[in-house]
This record gives structure tokens, C-alpha cells and sequence, in this order.
């Protein structure tokens, strides 16, 4: 048992550094079991150096290591010691590259890396090492929630890749939306012609896949459990019920088209011959070879398609958002009339044309190419007229009214995501304490923070776009298909195969304790220390991911599978009782008093920095590749996230001398850059919070900054610290010294 | 004005304008590939100056705005500079519609009144047809007398400098006026043109035609 020191003295930290004084530094001061120093340590001699020593036997086997070499965002692969509690010592990032040569700067520096060994070897010492829980097994099969083309693909591509899958379809029948159309937009080049929907061939699919097993006439009356080991009672609405044991889920429940009741202007419900996309397709589909006629039983001679009918618009009751696939849609049947009679006239009125999507573009051209007329215009009404209908609208390119007579109008409305319930609306109760959801919930989550899964925007179940498409804020349920956002049938069968691979990750990576995201292959999860717990449910609260329930005397009820590792819980418990085994209030708490404050005469401020290791970290690591010079002063700690930022650190670093606090966290707010979504924000709500700490402490608000940082600010997160350094220049040092 | 070939067409194509632009203008088949970026216009030295900029005659040509499109300046303003061909972003070949345009406009009987490209395209084409080479002394002096006599010899004594220089150079012989050098063929050449507007007339007829 002992803990190994290991000193790099190549890219230039041997030339820069006393390393003589910071071995004795290490082992006399961090207390650990010897130091070594090596001058190429990420080299094969290095690693093997340090992996014979944690293979040695008896008294002299290595079990920590402290690696005092470069940022821990390099070399990772060399120094991937498997559960082995590793601190890395930032010298080249973080002190070597942004510090100036010269000997008036070396005593500063100098102090720099002695202090930052000090705070290693104290991490080190409070962290222990992580191991799964073994709470769960394996559980091979994928329960998917819908049973039009995602859920389709959904189970089918997890069958291909040997796993099991069950399908739960409302309705009595498969193919959802996708089974209602004639034709869909081509998929292969050279994307001229609209083509079968194929729904047939995948219905087929499934029923001949004896790893699919399909349930009809079907809902989920309950969800319980975690990744690896979700408990689901299916509710069946002509049979009896069953209980059923799954790993991962997929909710690919798709969409409600938008109700165009609510567009009366376009004399929707007063004439039969306006008509939506989907009720068009019915018309298509009712003549065959033939040509498509009106409900009258007239043979459509000349049809108006209204893009954006009721979306992308700022009218009360209208979608503010585009739905992706109508361009394209009304594109295809426009293609139905003219395929049948070249005669038929045909007319687009459209804002903007999109075509998202491989062959898109060239699917449009076809269209232009068969003269299907595209005018840029902005349908105010549609008229009836006797049998005829006139369209107005205002021709965008022209900048006049204008007017046009037609047969049949079809109006491209939008797509409404069957998410479920709201769960945000659900805690806002009424004046009676009554909670008034109108939707019904479609997985009905025994968690604590709702029965479905949280929605980003306009109800849509997204998580993080960017970073993590597929991801929701529930681990192991991923969303796919027009309920995650507006997509067409073939962004929602590419979108099923990304959801079933994560749904696959999630349950080989539960089974074995890890974490598959954001934090792939992490072992450790949050444990809490029952006699200190107050049951204040913070915790419960601000977990970002459910991942915490309570149990029935009130203690917070932890899933490991379920939790993404952030630490938000940690940061949250206000008496921190909550921790990892490698991660905790020590392991952080450590390294800051393990800082050497310099008494005030000496004029020698110390800052402490708390940075995201996602985002703010790499940038201050990318400022110092780019040799951009920083304070001396300065004493960085990465953080899982900020949000994993207790108050108690604040309060130790302030109490123990250090002159100001700098918090780097990612973007909060609707378009969040947070890893872990609510991290970040629950960070800054908490940090607003800490001026009536400084006000007891007599200290100026000046001295803690919270800051929102993305891993581009290359530039800018170094000016951040040479902000505070100005404060502490403006408002003084800390009385606080020793 | 219009003509009996003009009356035929709108006969033949009752308002589909877009479809008579395609059968019958130069390259005009194209115009129902545009997109309504407005690159065109925008990226149109002259755009400023047109009635209607290419992008929006394309949407006039679908709006079936036929009267206004054939008789519009717009088209005679195009200086052929290609700015807008190397731009368009679908390809279309929107110098060679402009000019597909304006001619299909003049054979209509629709051309724009004293408009000057119209004025000294004409001119020109009547100068090259006499003798097959350009007479480029009479057609320098009949655009300086295009709007009338008086206006003719104030522009001609202003550039007095000019013609002195070009004649010192030889650039230009004053001999050119008593009829000027042609080709060594003429005769030929007139049967030629003659045949050209034989097929160009007969093609034009093809699709003048009832249907």
C-alpha cells in the first residue's frame, strides 16, 4: 500500500522547474511514498516504470499514483492506470506554458508547481477506488414504445445486432403515419420520383423476426426501475395485461398532426376541398392508378399547396417552429398530379422551400422540372367560391396581392410530438393545489420527477443537440423519430438506428456498472452517508437525469444506472453528506487547503479557480498551448461539472485565506452547453446565493465570479482570471491570512 | 402594336405563360428551374437600374404576366456581363434567357418604345446585313444622330477630337462613307440569311400551329 509519486521532466518542465525541490516537496510535504523522476514519462520506459511498481508485491505495490507531468486532457491513453486513483499534476499546461521565462518570474512559478503537487498528492489521498455496485444484470431486450416506421426500424436494428426487442403499438395495427401515405420522398439517387413506403415490407419484417415480439392494442401502464433492469407493466386494451423486464427503452411515438381546425382562415372545415397533407394522401390513396378526385367526386384539374399553414409563425395558437418535412411532402404530391396528368396545374405557395436531407434538392428540381409552379408567397385566406376556392396571398418576390383560383387546396400543416406529459407544467399546481394535465403520459415513470420524460423545447423530448443527439434526460430511455424533433420518415429511420445503439450501450454498460455517457466507462456513482442525511430532498430535486427517488423513509434512493456522474447531487446537499469514491467534498476540499497562502505581506494573492472539465478546462489548457500568459496566482481545480460545486468549498477557500474564487462553468439556460443540462444553472442559482456568505464574512461581492466559459473561449477564459487578478489588485487581499 | 404571330400565341398557350416562355425563348426552358434565391439580382451591375431584376421577371413568367414581361426594358438592359450566369446557384443560363427574352419580346411586336439597346441593336443588324462587315463610320454617326438632327451635330463636334485621332492612327478612313468594304461573297451571305429566317420562321410557325 503506498502511494507513488512519478515527476516528468520532459517538454521543458525539467528546464523551468527546481525539480529537485518539488520531488522533496512532494514527499516531505504531500506525504506520499516516494517520488521518481523520469525524463520522457509518457514514453513506454516511463508507463512501464510506473505499471511495475503497481504490479510489485506485499509493501511496495503501488495502489495511487500522483503523475506530475502534463494536463490531465493529454496523454490519457498512456496514463490510463484502470481503477487505479490517479491525480495528475498540471506542470506543462498549467504552469510551465503560461508562465513567462525570466528570472524575476521563477520563485512565483516555482511556488505554482510546488503548490500544485501539494494539491495532488492531497486528491489522491482522499480518493478511493471506484467499483461498480453490481446492482443490476444484464437484460438483452429493448422495449420500443410506438409502432409506426421508427419503432419498426428501432426493433429491427436491434434484432440485426442480437439483441431482443418488444414492440408497444396503441393502435391495432403497425406503420403509424407512415402506413396512412401512398408514396414517400425517393431515398436513392437520382431522387426524381416518389416511391413505395415501403411499410408493407418492414411490417413484414417484424413479424417474421422471432426477436421481436409485438403488442397491439397496447399502452404501459407503469416503469419502474433503471437501465439493465426496467420493470414495465403493459396495459392492453382487448386482453389481459403483462409485466415485462427490459434493459434500455426507445420512445419513438411520433407525432400528432397539427389540428387545422385552428386555421379558419384558410376555410378549413367550411369547405371540403381544403384539405390537409394527410387527408390528401387519403384522396391519393383512394384512386389508385386513377385520377385523384375531391369528396364531390371532381377530377382535381388545378390544386394550391400553402406551405407553412399554421407554423413557423408567431400567431397565438400556431407552431412557432418548422416541421422539416412538409416542403418536401407537398413536393411528392404535387408529383402524384402531375405524374398522373402533366396537365393538372399545380401550384406551391411557399415562404422558404426546404428540403433537408440527402437528395432533397434534387427532388425539388425534379419537381420545378415537371413544372410543378413554386411562387414565393404568403397566403393571407382562402376563399370559398360556389364549388371553387380562391387563394390570396401576397407574392413575396413582387411585393404585391395576388390572387388565384383552384380546385383543391392543401394545406402543409405541422407535426405536434406525442411526448406525453409535461412534467415541468406538472409542478405548476393551481389555486386549489390541483395539478391539470390534459395529455396522458405514455411512459409512466415511477420517478420522482414525473411520469415521462423531460421535453427541451416546444414539447419535444430532445436533451442536448450538439453534443448528444438520441441522449434524453432519462438514462437508457432514448428518444427517436418526430418525437425528439420535427423530422421526415427517412431522418426518423436513420434517427432509430442512432436511439437502438444507444439503448444497446446503455445495457452493456449497466450491466457492468459503467456509465455510458457523458462520462463513458466511469465506475463510480454517489453513496450517501444515511446518519448525516436531513432528508431535505435537495438532491432529489436537482438531479438533472431522475436518477434519484426516495425511498420510503424519505432518504434519497440513488440508481446508479440511471445517474450520469455529474455531481450535481454533491454539489447540492447542503450538510455533504453525498460523494464518490474518487470524486467528493474531501477530494476537492483537499487540494484547496493544500494550497500554500502566503501571509499578506508578502503580497502574494491566491485565486482559487473552479473549472468545468468539459469546456473551461480544455480552454485554459488550449490558451496555455497557445503560450498565453496567466497570473501566478492562480490555483485551478477541474471540476466534473460546476454544478457538482458545493458551497462548503467556496466558504473553506474564502475562510482560509484565498483572495477570490473564479467559477467556469458551461452555457445555462434553453440553449444550454451544459454536459449535464441543469448542471451549470443549478451552479450559478446556487452561487447567487453566496453574497450573504461573503457579507458575514465582511468580504466584497467582487471576490467570487461565476462564469459561463465554452470550450472555445480560448481567448477569452484567461482575461476572466486576469479580471479577478485586477479585483484582488482594486479591493485588496483577503483578511483572512495566517 | 402586336402582331398576327402574337395573337397566335396567346391563343395557343390560353395564360400559361411559363409553358410558351419555355417552347419558344432562347434557353427559356430553364426558367422554371429557378429557385428565387435573387443572387441574379443581386449580383447584377446594372440591377438598380431595371424595372425587374432577373429574378423577379422568373416570377412574373410563372405569375403569367405576359404583356409586362414582353414589353418590359428590363430584359434590354442585360450588358452581357455574366456576372450572374457564373453566380446562379441552379445554372441557369441567365444572360442568354435576358437576351432570349428581349427578342422573343420584339418578335411579338412588344418591344419597348426609344429604348437605346433595342435602337442600336437594330441599327446594327441593318449596318452587318448590308455588306456583311460592319460599316463602323456610318454606324458610330447613326447612333450620334438617333434623336435627331441638332442632337446629332452637338454629340458629332464633341467628339470631333476623337474621330480626328482615329483617322491620324487609321482606325477609321473618312472613305468608308461612300459605302464602305464588304464580304467577298455578299450574294451568298444574303442567301444565307435569307435561309436562316426561312427556318427560323417555319419553326416559330411549327409552334404557332393549333394544337
Amino acid at each position: 500500500m503506498k502511494i507513488g509519486g512519478y515527476l516528468c521532466t520532459g517538454c521543458g518542465i525539467g528546464d523551468r522547474l527546481d525539480t529537485k525541490s518539488l520531488e522533496s516537496v512532494a514527499v516531505r510535504e504531500g506525504r506520499i511514498g516516494f517520488c521518481k523522476t523520469h525524463d520522457f514519462l509518457c514514453s513506454q520506459a516511463g508507463v512501464d516504470m510506473i505499471k511495475a511498481d503497481m504490479a510489485a508485491e506485499g509493501d511496495d505495490k503501488v495502489t495511487k499514483a500522483v503523475i506530475m507531468a502534463c494536463s490531465r486532457r493529454a496523454k490519457t491513453e498512456s496514463f490510463n492506470f484502470g481503477a487505479v486513483p490517479t491525480a495528475r499534476v498540471n506542470l506543462r499546461e498549467g504552469v510551465i506554458w503560461i508562465r513567462p521565462e525570466g528570472s524575476e518570474h521563477d520563485e512565483t512559478t516555482q511556488e505554482m508547481a510546488a503548490d500544485y503537487i501539494r494539491m495532488g498528492c492531497a486528491e489522491v489521498k482522499a480518493m478511493q477506488q471506484a467499483d461498480a455496485s453490481g446492482e443490476q444484470g444484464k437484460n438483452n431486450h429493448i422495449m420500443v414504445v410506438g409502432g409506426g416506421i421508427t419503432g419498426m426500424t428501432a426493433a429491427l436494428e436491434a434484432s440485426k445486432a442480437g439483441y431482443y426487442a418488444s414492440i408497444i403499438e396503441k393502435s391495432d395495427r403497425l406503420g403509424g403515419v407512415m402506413g396512412q401515405l401512398k408514396q414517400r420522398q425517393p431515398e436513392h439517387s437520382p431522387f426524381q420520383n416518389p416511391q413505395d413506403t415501403g411499410v408493407a415490407a418492414l411490417i413484414a419484417a417484424v413479424e417474421a423476426d422471432d426477436k421481436i415480439t409485438v403488442y397491439l392494442n397496447s399502452t404501459i401502464a407503469k416503469t419502474a426501475g433503471a437501465p439493465g433492469r426496467f420493470e414495465v407493466d403493459i396495459a392492453s386494451t382487448v386482453g389481459a395485461g403483462t409485466h415485462a423486464e427490459f434493459g434500455a427503452i426507445v420512445q419513438a411515438t411520433g407525432f400528432t398532426p397539427y389540428d387545422a381546425n385552428n386555421l379558419p382562415e384558410f376555410s378549413y372545415g367550411k369547405s371540403p376541398n381544403v384539405v390537409t397533407q394527410l387527408e390528401l394522401e387519403a384522396l391519393a390513396r383512394a384512386a389508385g392508378d386513377g385520377p385523384i378526385k375531391r369528396a364531390d367526386g371532381k377530377v382535381v384539374e388545378n390544386v394550391v399547396f400553402v406551405q407553412c399553414a399554421g407554423q413557423r409563425s408567431t400567431k397565438e395558437g400556431h407552431l412557432s417552429y418548422c416541421s422539416g418535412h412538409c416542403c418536401a411532402t407537398s413536393i411528392k404530391q404535387a408529383m402524384y398530379f402531375k405524374d398522373s396528368n402533366p396537365d393538372i396545374e399545380t401550384t406551391v405557395l411557399f415562404d422558404d422551400i426546404r428540403t433537408p436531407g440527402v437528395g432533397g434538392e434534387n427532388f425539388y428540381r425534379s419537381a420545378q422540372d415537371k413544372f410543378v409552379t413554386f411562387r414565393k408567397g404568403k397566403v393571407s385566406t382562402v376563399d370559398v367560391k360556389g364549388n371553387e376556392l380562391q387563394v390570396n396571398f401576397k407574392d413575396l418576390i413582387l411585393d404585391e396581392d395576388a390572387q388565384m383560383g383552384a380546385d383543391l387546396v392543401v394545406l402543409a400543416t405541422g407535426m405536434l410530438p406525442n411526448s406525453g406529459t409535461d412534467i415541468d407544467t406538472m409542478k405548476d399546481k393551481d389555486a386549489n393545489g390541483e395539478v391539470k394535465v390534459s395529455v396522458e403520459s405514455i411512459l409512466n415513470l415511477n420517478y420522482r420527477q414525473g411520469p415521462d420524460m423531460p421535453q427541451l423545447v416546444n414539447g419535444f423530448t430532445d436533451s442536448h443537440f450538439i453534443c448528444f443527439p438520441y441522449e434524453t434526460r432519462r438514462t437508457g430511455i432514448y428518444s427517436a423519430g418526430p418525437v425528439r424533433r420535427p423530422m421526415d420518415a427517412a431522418q426518423a429511420q436513420t434517427d432509430a438506428m442512432g436511439a437502438v445503439m444507444k439503448a444497446i450501450q446503455a445495457i452493456e454498460n449497466s450491466a457492468i456498472g459503467r456509465a455510458a455517457h457523458p462520462r463513458s466507462g466511469d465506475l463510480s456513482f454517489p453513496s450517501f452517508r444515511k446518519e448525516g442525511c436531513t432528508q431535505c430532498k435537495r438532491c432529489t430535486v436537482e438531479c438533472p437525469f431522475g436518477a434519484i427517488d426516495e425511498d420510503e423513509k424519505g432518504y434519497p434512493k440513488y440508481n446508479e444506472a440511471r445517474c450520469r456522474r455529474c455531481g450535481t447531487c454533491m454539489g447540492a446537499c447542503p450538510v455533504q453528506v453525498i460523494s464518490f469514491k474518487n470524486y467528493s467534498i474531501e477530494t476537492v476540499g483537499a487540494q484547496l487547503k493544500a494550497v500554500d497562502v502566503p501571509d499578506e505581506f508578502q503580497e502574494k494573492p491566491r485565486i482559487l479557480v473552479l473549472a468545468c472539465e468539459n469546456d473551461a478546462y480544455p480552454a485554459l489548457d488550449m490558451a496555455a498551448m497557445k503560450r498565453n500568459e496567466s497570473s501566478a496566482f492562480i490555483r485551478v481545480i477541474p471540476v466534473r461539472c460546476l454544478g457538482s460545486t458545493n458551497t462548503i468549498w467556496i466558504k473553506d477557500a474564502l475562510g482560509s485565506g484565498y483572495d477570490g474564487v473564479v467559477m467556469m462553468g458551461c452555457k445555462k439556460g434553453a440553449d444550454y452547453q451544459c454536459h449535464f443540462v441543469k448542471g451549470s444553472e443549478m451552479a450559478h442559482v446556487r452561487m447567487a446565493k453566496i453574497g450573504d456568505t461573503l457579507s458575514t464574512m465582511n468580504l466584497e461581492a467582487d471576490r467570487v465570479a461565476v462564469h459561463e466559459v465554452a470550450i472555445t473561449d480560448i481567448d477569452r477564459a484567461p482575461k476572466l482570471l486576469d479580471e479577478m487578478v485586477e479585483v484582488i489588485n482594486r479591493v485588496g487581499l483577503s483578511p483572512f491570512k495566517f | 402594336m402586336t402582331t398576327a404571330v402574337n395573337q397566335a400565341m396567346v391563343e395557343k398557350y390560353k395564360g400559361n405563360f411559363l409553358k410558351e416562355v419555355t417552347d419558344n425563348v432562347e434557353e427559356g426552358n430553364w426558367v422554371k428551374m429557378c429557385m428565387q434565391c435573387g443572387v441574379c439580382s443581386g449580383s447584377c451591375p446594372l440591377g438598380p437600374h431595371w424595372d425587374h431584376p432577373p429574378q423577379e421577371l422568373f416570377m412574373m413568367i410563372r405569375a403569367n404576366k405576359r404583356e409586362e414581361v414582353l414589353s418590359s426594358t428590363s430584359m434590354w438592359m442585360c450588358t452581357s456581363c455574366y456576372n450572374c450566369v457564373a453566380r446562379c446557384p441552379r445554372g441557369l443560363p441567365i444572360t442568354h434567357i435576358m437576351h432570349g427574352l428581349a427578342h422573343y419580346g420584339k418578335r411579338m411586336g412588344m418591344k419597348p418604345k426609344n429604348q437605346p439597346t433595342e435602337k442600336f441593336g437594330q441599327m446594327f443588324w441593318d449596318n452587318l446585313i448590308k455588306k456583311g462587315r460592319v460599316n463602323e463610320l456610318k454606324l458610330g454617326l447613326g447612333l450620334y444622330f438617333k434623336d435627331g438632327f441638332a442632337e446629332g451635330v452637338k454629340v458629332s463636334m464633341g467628339k470631333q477630337k476623337l474621330g480626328m485621332n482615329m483617322m491620324k492612327a487609321k482606325r477609321m478612313s473618312p472613305m468608308e462613307i461612300l459605302g464602305g468594304h464588304g464580304v467577298s461573297d455578299l450574294s451568298g451571305f444574303h442567301a444565307m440569311l435569307k435561309k436562316a429566317e426561312e427556318l427560323e420562321a417555319a419553326r416559330v410557325g411549327a409552334n404557332t400551329d393549333a394544337k
